[in-house]
């Protein structure tokens, strides 16, 4: 290996791909058979995190920052005066295995600028998964983003090697997309996933029938989308999310608060500070659609299309919803249980444990790990109740506000002065 | 009754026969600690525990007719943490799960079993965070080599783990704090302990002892890492939460070497 010339290519091809946030690893179902390398049949690891605080699992490059595109938002765009660099095939298969050898990573994630055409570089990106399972015999996990644009076959074709596939929205209203990256169609993006879609659920009743059919992306399919570049509303972002969940089976939906590259006027200037506190309540709603049994549309409508940002959705929703509260403990159903304010899915099964042998008190749920702070104020137990029903939501916001903790707050003020 | 200081080999089935023996002759049990320890009762008299296995197979029986996989689990997740004393809350978590009709190892309101299930969750963080944070070297004779300290006794627990992933390389995990160590030879696993030279070190180390481009592909790693950062979004408090600072020592790509 020319050391020297590896080093170049993977500083230049790691740091243009870093801005795609997706990094799971989990959800496939590859074991490890025959002595070979690697086992994904677990839960995925994190094998480092970045200064930013983002997980490092798998090795996450582009095979070429080339790009016959021009997309404003993008790092690897054709004109953006940059230093450009491509891994040979065989060079991202020696790299990957290095790397996994060592338990530095759990897999790979290859994605690519556009060159030549998407089914050239789409077809170059399932070489080297193909190269990785048939001659490496690797099980480790493989992320392939699939590139807008490319063929039928060959999304069919990758999906037999990835144990995922992407295809990156960016832009999450079609308006935006125009003004953004206007050489790219909205149907480019949506027949991929349709395509992917469609092999996944074949393959799945095929195997029914069939035991030896092989696996097709076994971990799904998953989008990102950029947040904060074109002025669009929470509530568009979530009820993107909640059409690709509920129409394409998405696994996750990735959303990345826009980090400024470039002075172009139909963006955020240089410098403007990464929305990151907004991020943090897009996925806190993600999260809340997909484990704790909320419609999007509870948690943001015509009326409500801004997520707060000085309390998380959860509680945001509670405060809106005070008819609802407090819920006596010891009886509330599941689904209820799950919506107060301070009580998450581990303590929410605790407590259904633990009061089929007695009925719990203030004590027993601090003991659980509750969040006492914001739980108390909806929730009644076998003690003494706090008298609070008077109190509007206004005034419980601030007095939960208050008792939170500094550190919480900190970082709020810190994220007010953007505005 | 008076109560009695049970000593015990340190080990799970020593603790095991601990429990037959507490059983047996209807002891109240003070304290239960391990050889080389000292107790803390003043007053009471000290028995040793022989570790006898029929003892230890009669245990492990009932304890399994008694609790779920998952509760089984958690018992021997909480021994391997060490914490003093807590041999003492396994036993009584274990009478107070013979002692009940119902699956009592989940009354998380009852204190021994909410205290051996949250150091059971801290066993099991440290068992993942070892899943990830050991970096193998490739040394010269082909085997790669990890050496670890973790706070916990996790080698036991994470064994499995890097067998079905690493089956087609040899490997040896070291535990410097307890001078014990796994070594895969492609067919088993086997625990060994040896003297390791000084200057083999956590990450870098001497090249000697070595493959080529081994120590290059440490700099690639944490080349790597240092160009996935996006600046504009750092977030130390964050990055030190994931990755605490007392495994850096061990991550190539944290060390100060390069
Ligand atoms: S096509 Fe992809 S790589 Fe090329 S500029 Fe657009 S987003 Fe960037």
């Amino acid at each position: 290996m020319d050391f020297d010339r590896i080093k170049e290519k993977l500083n230049i091809l790691a740091d243009a791909a870093k801005y795609d946030v997706s990094c799971s690893s989990s959800g496939s179902k590859r074991t490890n058979t025959k002595k070979g390398l690697g086992d994904s049949s677990g839960m995925g690891i994190c094998h480092s995190y970045t200064q930013d605080g983002r997980c490092v699992s798998l090795l996450k490059i582009l095979l070429t920052n080339h790009c016959i595109f021009d997309c404003a938002y993008c790092v690897t765009r054709k004109s953006n005066d940059i230093k450009r660099a491509a891994f040979k095939v065989q060079e991202v298969v020696d790299l990957t295995i290095s790397f996994y050898r060592r338990n530095y990573i759990e897999g790979l994630f290859l994605s690519s600028g556009i060159f030549k055409s998407p089914d050239h570089t789409m077809e170059r990106l399932i070489r080297v998964a193909k190269k990785l399972r048939e001659e490496e015999n690797f099980n480790g996990y493989i992320h392939l983003k699939s590139i807008p644009g490319a063929s039928d076959e060959l999304m069919r074709e990758a999906g037999l090697y990835a144990d995922r596939l992407s295809v990156n929205i960016e832009i999450p209203t079609k308006s935006g997309l125009k003004l953004l990256a206007p050489e790219k169609k909205h149907e480019d993006f949506m027949k991929p996933m349709e395509k992917v879609k469609n092999e996944i659920i074949q393959y799945k009743s095929e195997s029914k029938l069939i035991k030896s059919t092989p696996k097709y992306a076994p971990a799904g399919q998953s989008t990102q989308m950029i947040v904060g570049a074109t002025g669009e509303s929470d509530r568009d972002i979530m009820y993107s999310s909640a059409f690709f969940y509920k129409n394409y089976n998405m696994k996750r939906v990735y959303y990345s608060g826009y980090v400024p590259i470039s002075n172009d006027p139909r963006l955020p200037a240089l410098g403007t500070q990464v929305p990151m506190m907004r991020e943090n309540r897009l996925y806190q709603t993600d999260w809340l659609m997909r484990f704790y049994g909320y419609d999007v549309r509870e948690l943001l409508n015509n009326d409500f299309q801004h997520l707060e940002m000085d309390i998380d959705p959860k509680l945001s929703y509670a405060l809106r919803n005070r008819h609802l509260f407090p819920v006596d403990i010891n009886k509330v159903d599941k689904q209820l249980l799950l919506r107060v304010p301070g009580i998450g899915l581990k303590s929410v099964n605790k407590i259904l444990q633990a009061r089929k042998f007695r009925k719990l008190n203030w004590e027993h749920l601090q003991k659980i790990g509750i969040s006492m702070n914001r739980a108390k104020y909806f929730i009644t137990c076998d003690a003494r109740e706090k008298e609070l029903k008077d109190v509007s939501s206004e005034n419980l916001k601030q007095l939960i506000m208050q008792n939170s903790f500094s550190k919480y707050r900190k970082e709020f003020t810190q994220q007010l002065s953007l505005f | 009754m008076k109560s009695v200081v049970l000593k015990y080999d340190g080990s799970f089935p020593g603790f095991l026969t601990c429990v037959f023996n507490a059983y047996e002759q209807k002891l109240e049990i003070a304290e239960i600690i391990p050889e080389g320890e000292d107790q803390k009762q003043l007053f009471s008299e000290t028995l040793e525990v022989i570790t006898e296995d029929f003892k230890v197979q009669r245990v492990l029986k009932s304890l399994k007719k008694k609790l779920s996989s998952n509760g089984f689990t958690r018992l021997y997740y909480s021994f391997l943490s060490e914490i003093p004393g807590i041999e003492l809350k396994m036993y009584d978590m274990i009478r107070y799960v013979y002692s009940s009709q119902e699956k009592a190892e989940l009354d998380y309101s009852h204190p021994s079993v909410l205290d051996i299930s949250k150091a059971a969750k801290q066993v099991g963080r440290e068992k993942h965070r070892m899943e990830a944070f050991i970096r193998f070297r490739l040394t010269k004779d082909d085997l790669y080599f990890a050496v670890i300290e973790p706070d916990f006794n996790v080698l036991p627990v994470i064994t499995k783990h890097f067998k079905s992933r690493y089956a087609d390389q040899r490997w040896l995990i070291y535990d410097l704090k307890r001078k014990l160590g796994i070594h895969y030879d492609l067919q088993k696993a086997e625990y060994v302990s040896m003297e390791l030279p000084e200057d083999i070190g956590i990450s870098g180390g001497n090249p000697d002892y070595f493959a080529e481009g081994e120590i290059y592909f440490q700099h690639l790693w944490k080349e790597y890492f240092d160009s996935t950062n996006i600046k504009s979004r750092v977030n130390m408090r964050l990055h030190i939460q994931h990755v605490p600072k007392r495994y850096w020592k061990y991550l190539s790509e944290k060390s100060p070497f390069a």
